[in-house]
């Protein structure tokens, strides 16, 4: 097994992004361009490189770092949600000039965990690159200047994490003790029932809360509202959309344990039927609009468990998609709320009324990417369901099945809200009549709503890219 | 000339929807309109080759297939049969006339409420010739939106409240529609109805779907008990929002009914058919009553619906020949008289600014030509003899006395309701005491050109229903053989319905066993 650097080349490139960042931090020289004037083009040819290795394949680092066309499929997505998150968050107003070198650095360490996360088949190494991509978020919820909120919710941000990454390794031990090895593609060999190897199903279960946190599922959500509340916007944006990719690459990667019928896979099964509904629920009477999106991000994080319990190759895709789909109608909507936050405040729902007088463009990205997370025709959102819903009908859990498309009614309500203000209802007389935006940044988001529906009604765009099913 | 059947029905789907790209570039109120009213009569001519369908077969025609999404079995499938074909033509004939009839009444954010009106007519084309069961599910809940911000921006006072609840309620039933559908592509291995048509499915499975279905269909026709959503939405919609609701909307879910349920579910449509009677006869006689009591216009015609589109259900669940023939003529002629009251009301609130009964009294001397109109359209309303309504209703009648003596008395009220429901305002409106009506301007010429064409339909299906029959038939024939249920083919064969021979209309003496 020789190592092969040109397996890995999007990783290069992204630690090369670091390394530039790193410099720039430490020694900002008159003559260095600005990082919001750079860095934006950088990430778009990152995701050209992540394109151009979409079909490279390969096993390096003594067996635990797999390169397959999941792995580059997710990478690929990483370095699309990181092109868009940096564009978001160049203009930020609550974030000091001298910190943007740090603020983008800490992100593009996060976004290289994610990578590499993608590719580990390998208890340790997820491990380590999901502490990788946790840590490096850490430190960009408290960057929000004049506000103790975010100091408050960067607290919990940590402690939650730090807890269940914990939990996490405990599990891991009791893994190891009982199967003997670490790596995926032997582990899939053991067995894992709960009469059989007890040891090892409570430590995968414990293993598995450190996945399940980054995902926010119930219950493990209780900082996602609260964090989105107190970091910045554009932080929240990236919060709530990037790390649930990693999260979803490595459940997919530990489905192949997760054999339905398996009292494991009940439990999760059960965890995503209550996090559908509960954050569904909940999200109905929130006013925040970060607040609502939190709780919209629980209840997603069930969706896509979803598919991961039918244990099949379909459940895979139809999870992968889904997630992919998820980065970028959340990113949309946050992309509205981003540039409606001129002063980078927290919106309240009543902060969109008229918003079709004001910023009629923004308001049709709100609309087709609320219209999206719902789950109605002919967005993406409703495909992803649809493929997840699919996927797992008679494979054990028709229930799950039918409680998520249940919930697709009661989401509505919440996520029309934004539209209902946006819409239907006239700005108080106090709001200023337009929204100031430079005409590139009304244009992403619009390219962001035109791929909504774009990959709504052509999903083979998307599915070409997915391994096969 | 073959080549060409290939793309209608995807023309007249798409037309709509690109037209509203052009709508961007357009200044000037008039002119936005104007531009819609053209695409939509653009849309009618366009619509011209679908006269070359054949009536003597129950093929579905104008096919167009096309895979859409590989490995997931997504195909772009569509067809129209004579059911489709006539839900389509209504379709078409009713959104030109909304443009008009909203021509002065919509004077704010005209270029939205044309954009959405053009969305709508897309997605209802498509429902109605969907062929592909995810297809029809798609432009199904495609049309929500449309429909909720029509109401939602548009709308009276309470337009707020009426489209959530409108939304909600629509969406909660088609929730469920959705795993339904999921549960045919893994049972039947497709999503194409043609193809599952054929399917036996097993008992419990036909339980569940068709119970599914229902209720998605049951919320959208809607049916007693589910119909709390319609008064609202109705009366606070603008005209055209109700026009559209009451006449093509509405429809939607009596086509699922016979698109979907019947022929997919077969033997739990014979079995759960007593709970849908039940259902319908409630409704016919609830909306009837209830009806009686408003004293709002707009209200009186939104009960009204309920108990007309009772009749319809009533009718599909007959399993009789006569009975979906009366369903499915009745399904046009709600769509055009209840459209035609919608639009005399939405004119009258021009000239009042209300839609109260008392605000609205003794128009006769001054506005005869709108007393004309509605007077005409009320007696279609209730099924006079000569218009459409009855042609439908006396069939459903029939069939429903051939089912169950009983059933029958017990639909007899709703139609003397009817009568009374109808005639209370308009006696009212004519000569009501003391009249509001001095100084207002009687129909100008807009609205003689929307409200003519239903006239004259009123009447042409009221005397000479043999086309309906003649596009009906065969599909109706091949629905209830392919309807597995025993008892429905000794009863065909007793009950032909109305047969045309020598473009004569019979209606066929039940034999004597």
């Amino acid at each position: 097994m020789e190592f092969r650097p040109d397996l890995i080349i999007p990783e290069l490139y992204q630690l090369l992004l670091i390394g530039v960042l790193f410099i720039q931090s430490i020694a900002d020289k008159p003559w260095m361009p600005r990082v919001r004037q750079w860095l934006p083009w950088c990430a778009g040819v990152g995701i050209l490189i992540s394109v151009g290795s979409l079909d490279l394949n390969g096993l390096i680092f003594v067996g635990s770092y797999r390169v397959d066309p999941l792995s580059q499929f997710f990478k690929f997505a990483v370095s699309f949600g990181f092109a868009v998150a940096v564009l978001n968050a160049t203009r930020q107003p609550t974030l000091e000039k001298e910190k943007h070198c740090e603020y983008f650095m800490f992100m593009a360490l996060s976004v290289w965990g994610l990578m590499i996360l993608s590719s580990c088949v390998e208890l340790i190494s997820i491990y380590l690159a999901l502490e990788l991509a946790s840590f490096s978020l850490f430190p960009l919820v408290p960057l929000r200047s004049g506000e103790k909120r975010a100091a408050e919710a960067a607290v919990k941000y940590i402690f939650f994490g730090v807890a269940a990454t914990a939990i996490g390794l405990f599990g891991f031990s009791f893994i190891l003790a009982s199967q003997h090895t670490t790596y995926l593609i032997d582990l899939m060999q053991k067995p894992w029932a709960w009469s059989e190897v007890p040891m090892a199903v409570a430590g995968l279960t414990l293993f598995l809360c450190g996945m399940l946190f980054k995902l926010a599922l119930f219950p493990f959500h209780f900082w996602a509202p609260d964090v989105y509340e107190g970091a910045s916007n554009e932080t929240s944006a990236y919060i709530s959309t990037m790390p649930k990719l990693g999260a979803v690459v490595v459940l997919i990667r530990l489905s192949m344990l997760l054999k339905p019928g398996l009292e494991i896979t009940t439990i999760l099964a059960l965890f995503a039927a209550i996090s559908i509904t509960y954050g569904n629920l909940a999200a109905l009477v929130q006013t925040d609009i970060k607040r609502l999106l939190g709780y919209s991000t629980i209840a997603h994080a069930g969706y896509v468990m979803v598919g991961l319990t039918a244990g099949t190759t379909e459940g895979v895709a139809a999870a992968a998609f889904y997630a992919f789909i998820y980065v970028i109608m959340n990113f949309a909507c946050f992309w509205v709320v981003c540039r409606l936050a001129t002063d980078g405040r927290n919106l309240k729902l009543d902060d969109l009324n008229g918003l079709y007088k004001r910023a009629p463009g923004l308001a049709l990205v709100l609309a087709v990417g609320a219209i999206a997370l719902v789950g109605l025709p002919p967005t993406a959102g409703f495909m992803g369901k649809l493929f997840l819903l699919t996927a797992a009908w008679n494979h054990g859990y028709n229930w799950l099945v039918v409680v998520a498309a249940a919930n697709i009614a009661i989401s509505i309500y919440y996520y029309l809200n934004l539209v209902r203000h946006a819409y239907t209802k006239d700005a108080a007389e106090s709001t200023p009549t337009a929204v100031p935006y430079p005409f590139f940044r009304l244009l992403w988001g619009g390219f962001l709503a035109a791929l909504l529906i774009l990959f709504g009604i052509f999903p083979n765009l998307v599915f070409k890219a997915l391994p096969p099913t | 000339m073959e080549g060409l059947d290939l793309s209608v029905l995807t023309i007249l789907i798409f037309f709509p929807a690109a037209a509203c790209v052009g709508l961007f570039f357009m200044r000037g109120t008039q002119i936005i309109r104007a531009f819609t009213f053209a695409v939509f009569a653009l849309e009618l001519i366009f619509a011209l080759p679908l006269l070359r369908f054949r009536i003597n077969t129950p093929q579905f025609q104008f096919v167009e297939r096309l895979t859409w999404v590989k490995g997931w079995g997504l195909e772009y499938y569509l067809g129209i049969d004579g059911i489709g074909i006539l839900m389509v033509g209504l379709t078409l004939v009713i959104f030109p006339l909304c443009v008009l009839c909203s021509w002065s009444s919509i004077t704010t954010r005209v270029k939205e409420f044309h954009f959405c009106l053009l969305l709508l007519c897309s997605a209802c084309v498509g429902l109605f010739s969907a062929l592909d069961l995810l297809l029809f599910y798609l432009f199904w809940e495609a049309t929500l939106i449309p429909a909720y911000l029509i109401i939602a921006v548009w709308g009276g006072s309470g337009r707020q409240y009426a489209s959530l609840k409108f939304i909600i309620y629509t969406l909660a039933g088609s929730a469920l529609l959705l795993v339904g559908i999921i549960g045919f592509r893994i049972e039947g291995g497709s999503f194409s109805i043609p193809e599952l048509m054929g399917r036996d499915f097993p008992f419990g499975f036909q339980i569940w779907t068709f119970l599914v279905m229902a209720l998605a269909f049951a919320v959208k026709v809607p049916m007693f008990p589910f119909h709390t959503w319609l008064p609202d939405a109705y009366a606070e919609a603008p005209t055209a929002g109700s026009v559209v609701l009451a006449a093509v909307l509405a429809k939607m879910g009596a086509y699922g009914f016979l698109r979907l349920s019947l022929p997919l579910a077969p033997l739990a449509s014979q079995t759960l058919a007593p709970m849908m009677i039940v259902l319908s006869i409630a409704s016919i006689l609830y909306g009837g009553m209830v009806a009686l009591g408003q004293s709002n216009i707009k209200k009186i015609i939104a009960y009204s619906s309920v108990a007309h589109m009772g009749f319809v259900t009533l009718g599909i669940f007959l399993f009789s020949m006569r009975g979906s023939q009366g369903a499915l003529l009745q399904m046009v002629s709600h769509g055009i008289t209840t459209g035609a009251l919608f639009m005399l009301a939405g004119a009258l609130y021009e000239r009042s600014r209300s839609y109260e009964l008392r605000h609205n009294s003794g128009l006769g001397k001054y506005l005869p030509a709108f007393m004309g109109f509605w007077g005409f359209m009320a007696f279609a309303g209730f099924a006079f003899p000569g218009t459409n309504n009855f042609v439908g209703e006396f069939l459903i009648l029939l069939g429903a006395f051939e089912k169950n003596i009983w059933v029958g008395a017990l639909v007899v009220p709703g139609a003397v309701l009817a009568a009374a429901y109808m005639l209370r305002p308009t006696q009212k409106m004519a000569w009501g005491e003391p009249s509001n009506a001095k100084g207002w301007k009687d129909l100008n010429v807009r609205e003689w050109a929307y409200l003519l064409p239903l006239a004259f339909l009123v009447l042409y299906i009221g005397f000479a229903p043999t086309l309906f029959f003649k596009v009906m038939n065969p599909t109706l024939n091949n629905l209830s053989v392919k309807s597995k249920g025993k008892p429905l083919i000794t009863r065909l064969a007793t009950n032909p319905g109305v047969t045309i021979g020598d473009s004569k209309l019979n209606i066929q003496e039940r034999k004597k066993p």
